[in-house]
This record gives structure tokens, C-alpha cells and sequence, in this order.
């Protein structure tokens, strides 16, 4: 389901970067969370990009890179720090799903796109590892193997975390529909 | 398999991840089973709504053309600067070689014309009758020419000279006529060579005064049209005087 992105030997960095403009923004305002800092975070990838194009392996993943070189100035930055301080360690995620994260049928929790806001605030609430992975295959469709590229962990974490977090939006969901 | 077991999967599989066998036989599966059909549908409904929901943030137009300045300007710069540092090497390189075959070429033409003019030079000196028109006069010499050569030109009052006409007579010269006039001095004697300035003659421009070729001593210059060439086994400094002469002649 997800697109690869291998860009075609000796494209400018313009002419690859500058499409994924809007997804890049996109992803950096639901880490930031808001938008003076999701800007500042766009800039900076982009200044780092352009001034480390040289050293991009052409024919390599640009999308997976540009996302790798975002969410790594996320995550120096304060507010990634902050945000991060709660990531459980990959060996914690590494185990076995728990049968009731994938067996909750979703059918309880249907929900039309007129109820986007109880979605959005429900991948606000979730903790930024799941965010962003949940972003990265839902939004930006990427491959397991993208993902895994891109927030440098085996594909079997991505699997892992992806169904954690799935789970855990779900629940979110489901608590807000109880509360309405 | 029970149902429960397929269910683990199905987020897996509708990411497009599952392997090709145990894709086959969920397919299988979900033909089969309307509570795990369901689930499938429910689950694509909520990615739909999670993929509405996650495009969520727009970029600001004013950021978005900021953005796009700098990467236009700086990669385009970058690119322009690799570009032009190219194709100045380019250039420079062709440019280089092109001066140096024009100046191998050239030095190679005027070192056959050397050649040519000792040659004449030499031929006329042993020869039994060294020119057609014997007279010290330049009245006499002069008019000789008319109607062998396409031009015409003055000579020098050589009174008071240590100059001497001996005479002159009809040369060819990178096919064209010519003037060959021999003067003496003391005991040597000197071919003056007056030719239109033609392709064969221009290949001398750009060189001053005396110098030594082929042994010999020569100074070429051009003056209304024509090419002139003293050549001789003088010192320099008798051709130097020579053209002078011959020089104040032509503007007189």
C-alpha cells in the first residue's frame, strides 16, 4: 500500500525535496504541535538536507531520509526531548501483542469523517512514538520498511509498535465516543 | 484457523506487509467468513478516518514561498556555479587547444615562409642574372614594375646612404606576384620583398622588428596594403636602417 520514493539518478535536491513540502510540514506541526515551532523544524530540515544532499545516496530512499533528518531535529529540539521522555524501550515492545490490542473489533468504535476532531484530538493525546508511526503509515502510506528507515528500528519494532498503537488510538476513541 | 488468529493479522494485511502464502489463504478466509469481512471493513473505515484526520496541518503560503526561495536559490546556485565551473573548464580547455594548434599551425606556416624567402633569396643572389632590371636608379626600377605586378610602390632616395639598388625583378610568393628588389650594403646584400598583403604575408603580422630566421636577418611590416620583407645576411641594424628608409618612402 505504501509508495516507494526512489528519486531518479542525478535529480536536483529541489526538484525531489520540494514535493514532499506539504506532507513534511504536515508531520512536523503533529510533532511540534504548533505551528511557529512546526516551521522552525521545516527550515531546518531543509537547510540540513540541502547542505547534506551531497552525501544522499541517489537511488536511496529520499522521502524515508528527509523524514529521518525531521524527526531526528524533532527530537533534539526542547519540545522532543520533553515528548520522548516517555518512549518505552524497544526490547519492552519487542514481546508479543497482547491478543485484546488486536482483537478489540474496531466495529464499536466507527466513526465518520464528520467526526474528524475526536480523531484528531485522539492522535494528539497518544504518546509521540505512536503518533508518528501511525502517521507515517496511515498519512504518508509508507512501507514497513520505510518506517523502519526512517525511525531507525527493525521492521519487526515497526510491526510491533504500529499494532500498539493502533490499539491505543482505538481505546482513546473509544472513551471519548463513551463520554459523548 | 480459527478466526481469532486471522484477526492478529489483519491490520498486517490490509498494510500490504503479510507475505505472499499466508495473504492467500486470509483471502481465502475472508470469502468465507462475514464476521472477519466485517472486521476488515470496519478497520479500512477507521484508516480512511485516521488518513482524513492526519492531513491535518497546511503549510502558511508565506512559509511555503520562503522555503521554496531559499532551496531554489541556493540549489540552483549551487548547480550554477557547478555548471558554469564545467563549462568554463570547457571553454578554457578548447580555447587553450585551439590557440595551440592556431599558434602550431601558424609557426608552422611562417617557418615555411622563412624558408620560401631564403630560398629566393639565396636562388637570386647565385643566380647569373640576379635581376631583370639592373639600375641603381629608383626612377628606372620603378616604373619596370608597371604592368607586372598588381601594385605599385615608392622607393627611397638612397643619396647620402650606404644603401645601393642593384635592381629588381618579378617574385612569386604564396601565389601571388611580388616586387623583389636587392640593395647592397658593403659587401652583403639584401632582398627586399614587397607583396599584397595576401594570406601568405599576413602570417608574419604580429612580429617587429628584426629577427633571425633561417640564419638570416629579417623585419617585416605591412604599410598601405602591402607586405614588406627585408631579408638579408646584414646586421640587424643595416635591415633596421633599410626599413626605415623604405618606410619614409611608402608615406612620402
Amino acid at each position: 500500500m505504501c509508495v516507494s520514493a526512489l528519486p531518479p539518478q542525478s535529480a536536483s535536491f529541489e526538484e525531489l525535496a520540494i514535493p514532499l513540502f506539504d506532507q513534511l510540514y504536515n508531520f512536523a506541526h503533529w510533532l511540534a504541535q504548533n505551528r511557529e515551532e512546526a516551521e522552525d523544524l521545516v527550515q531546518e530540515t531543509y537547510a540540513k538536507a540541502l547542505r547534506g544532499f551531497s552525501s544522499f545516496q541517489q537511488g536511496t530512499n529520499f522521502r524515508a531520509w528527509m523524514y529521518r533528518i525531521l524527526r531526528n531535529t524533532f527530537l533534539t529540539s526542547r519540545t522532543g526531548l520533553n515528548a520522548t521522555m516517555t518512549v518505552p524501550l524497544e526490547s519492552d515492545e519487542d514481546g508479543p501483542v497482547a491478543p485484546l490490542a488486536n482483537t478489540q473489533t474496531p466495529e464499536a468504535i466507527l466513526i465518520d469523517r464528520s467526526n474528524q476532531n475526536l480523531l484528531q484530538s485522539a492522535l494528539e493525546e497518544l504518546p509521540v512514538h505512536f503518533r508518528e508511526i501511525l502517521l507515517l503509515c496511515e498519512v504518508e502510506e509508507m512501507s514497513y520498511q520505510e518506517i523502519a528507515e526512517t525511525i531507525a528500528i527493525p521492521i519487526g519494532t515497526v510491526m510491533s509498535r504500529l499494532s500498539r498503537a493502533r490499539a491505543a488510538l482505538r481505546a482513546i476513541v473509544r472513551q471519548k465516543l463513551q463520554k459523548t | 484457523m480459527a478466526c481469532e488468529q486471522w484477526q492478529s493479522q489483519l491490520d498486517t494485511y490490509l498494510d500490504g506487509e503479510l507475505a505472499a502464502e499466508p495473504m492467500r489463504a486470509l483471502d481465502a478466509h475472508l470469502r468465507s467468513c462475514p464476521a472477519c469481512s466485517a472486521d476488515v471493513l470496519a478497520r479500512v473505515q477507521f484508516r480512511r478516518s485516521v488518513k482524513a484526520a492526519g492531513a491535518r496541518f497546511a503549510p502558511n503560503p508565506d512559509f511555503r514561498s520562503k522555503i521554496q526561495k531559499k532551496i531554489g536559490s541556493k540549489s540552483r546556485r549551487t548547480w550554477n556555479f557547478g555548471w558554469i565551473f564545467a563549462t568554463s573548464a570547457l571553454a578554457l580547455l578548447l580555447i587553450a587547444g585551439a590557440v595551440t594548434t592556431y599558434l602550431g599551425r601558424r609557426n608552422l606556416r611562417q617557418q615555411q615562409l622563412y624558408s620560401e624567402l631564403a630560398d629566393l633569396h639565396v636562388a637570386t643572389l647565385g643566380s647569373a642574372n640576379p635581376v631583370d632590371v639592373v639600375s641603381s636608379d629608383r626612377h628606372t626600377v620603378k616604373p619596370w614594375f608597371q604592368g607586372k605586378i598588381p601594385f605599385t610602390f615608392n622607393l627611397p632616395e638612397l643619396q647620402n646612404t650606404e644603401f645601393t639598388l642593384l635592381g629588381g625583378r618579378v617574385t612569386y610568393l604564396g601565389q601571388s606576384s611580388g616586387a623583389h628588389l636587392i640593395f647592397q650594403i658593403r659587401k652583403h646584400q639584401i632582398s627586399v620583398f614587397i607583396l599584397p598583403e595576401a594570406s601568405s604575408s599576413q602570417i608574419l603580422s604580429g612580429n617587429p622588428g628584426v629577427q633571425r630566421q633561417q640564419t638570416f636577418n629579417v623585419e617585416s611590416w605591412t604599410q598601405d596594403g602591402l607586405r614588406y620583407i627585408v631579408f638579408g645576411d646584414a646586421s640587424p641594424d643595416d635591415l633596421r636602417k633599410l626599413s626605415a628608409l623604405l618606410k619614409s618612402a611608402a608615406r612620402s
